[in-house]
């Protein structure tokens, strides 16, 4: 059987937030304590589950943010619509009490099949960066040598999240902004939706046997999946996680 | 254990839960269409596609895309649920009934693991893919069904979770004993009840 074992029953537990960090105006991270956490994978997710005062109870997916072994944490992006996010991002104080389950998930995750050695290629649309600070951060813990590439599509520098940690890697990763709604005077990187000419010049050549993860809105990850099998990459190395699977409003 | 209370929380779309005796737990309505997929969508041409019932491997018997049009051929209305939440109520969908197909084989199977393009698999029981429960749908809301949700045909088992409608179905593999896909080895649960809520192994 490939992938990773079936665990047993995932229990809700209450975990306290922690300390949170803003990480663009719309996007915070969140530090869970939680007793009992079997330890995660990088690239999965856990649920959340809030209940209101009149018993009303909502539950989300978010991916987790932190590498194995850290703080469980998460990075949730308010949505104006939303109904769990907004409180999370404004709400939510330290020292709180929610309930979460997991983690989740066996497939979106890195290494694949204990193989920490092909080249990493990691394409973001907005928050869709999420798992991959968790796949980098994990990526530096284990001091692989992979080479690896983050291809980040945002609107604008300022919706960047966790820009300053970006901006800090090292160690054969290369981070790739493009910015598709606003450049800043100056800019000298990429402007524009990630289409077949810019997968062209970042992604690795699909005979150097690379393994690719891509997250982001649906017709985000349609698109560039579609343009890395387009590049010659086999579907089975792409690797895909929509916001319809780890988010919702 | 209590679930502690989050002050300030409360429920915002009051609108949309109206039908709440529809909307199993843990899931919210939604009027979009999400899409969940694990990797890249497959676009197989038609002239070149096919519905199989397979069994050890063997080929009982198989539709090409004209052949499988030719059955008897259903318009269904249906609410969906997804594992990641969303529940989309009153979807319209066309198809052919997994019992039509299965009538024209001889067969004592207790599970089906339903396989597609791009090698996603997903298992049921042979009890929830007869008597009028599932579907091979092809057309949705009046139109060909789109690539991204599944075309050119998708199984449609609206009473589970909507992993069990895999998406770019291209056949059923009959069993006599059960034996877990794609999201089921990952975790996920093996039956999958919205109603019950079994969204993860042990639920």
């Amino acid at each position: 059987m490939a992938g990773t074992a079936v665990r047993g029953r995932l229990t809700w537990q209450v975990a306290t937030a922690g300390s949170l960090t803003d990480e663009t105006v719309a996007v915070r991270t969140i530090e869970l304590g939680v007793a009992d956490w079997a330890g995660h994978s990088a690239g999965q997710h856990l649920d959340v589950r809030l209940t209101a005062d009149d018993g009303y109870v909502a539950e989300r997916s978010y991916s987790l943010a932190s590498a194995p072994g850290e703080p469980v944490a998460i990075t949730v992006e308010r949505l104006e619509d939303g109904e769990v996010s907004p409180y999370l991002t404004e709400d939510l104080r330290p020292g709180d009490e929610i309930e979460i389950r997991g983690p989740i998930g066996g497939y979106f995750v890195w290494p694949w099949q204990d193989d920490a050695t092909s080249p990493l290629l990691l394409v973001a649309g907005g928050s869709g960066v999420v798992p991959f600070r968790s796949i980098l951060r994990h990526r530096a813990e284990l001091g692989a040598k992979t080479p690896a590439r983050l291809l980040y599509s945002a609107k604008s520098l300022p919706d960047v999240i966790y820009r300053a940690e970006l901006d800090a890697m090292h160690d054969g990763v290369e981070v790739i902004y493009t910015l598709t709604r606003q450049q800043p005077p100056g800019w000298t990187g990429h402007s524009g939706r990630v289409n077949e000419a810019l997968l062209r010049e970042v992604a690795w050549a699909s005979g150097q046997q690379p393994i690719a993860y891509v997250c982001g809105p649906t017709a985000f990850v349609e698109s560039v999946a579609s343009g890395l099998v387009g590049l010659g990459y086999p579907p089975s190395r792409v690797k895909t996680e929509r916001f319809g699977g780890v988010g919702g409003p | 254990m209590s679930s502690p209370i989050s002050r300030g929380f409360h429920r915002r779309h009051r609108d949309t839960t109206a039908d709440t005796d529809r909307v199993p737990p843990g899931q919210y309505v939604t009027t979009d269409f999400p899409v969940l997929s694990a990797g890249p969508t497959p676009h197989t041409p038609l002239d070149s596609w096919s519905f199989s019932i397979r069994r050890a491997g063997d080929t009982l018997k198989s539709w090409s895309w004209p052949e499988l049009q030719a059955q008897s051929v259903e318009d269904v209305t249906v609410d969906i649920h997804c594992v990641t939440r969303w529940s989309k109520l009153d979807t319209r969908w066309h198809g052919v009934p997994i019992d039509t197909l299965l009538s024209q084989v001889d067969h004592d199977a207790n599970f089906v693991l339903a396989f597609c393009d791009g090698g996603y698999t997903t298992n049921l029981p042979i009890a929830d893919v007869t008597g009028h429960q599932a579907w091979v749908a092809f057309g949705f809301d009046g139109q060909p069904l789109q690539p991204e949700h599944g075309g050119p045909a998708r199984l449609l088992v609206p009473h589970l979770y909507f992993w069990k409608s895999a998406k770019w179905v291209r056949g059923l593999e009959l069993l006599a004993a059960d034996e877990p896909g794609f999201w089921e080895r990952y975790g996920y649960n093996n039956y999958g009840d919205p109603w019950r809520e079994q969204r993860y192994a042990g639920d």
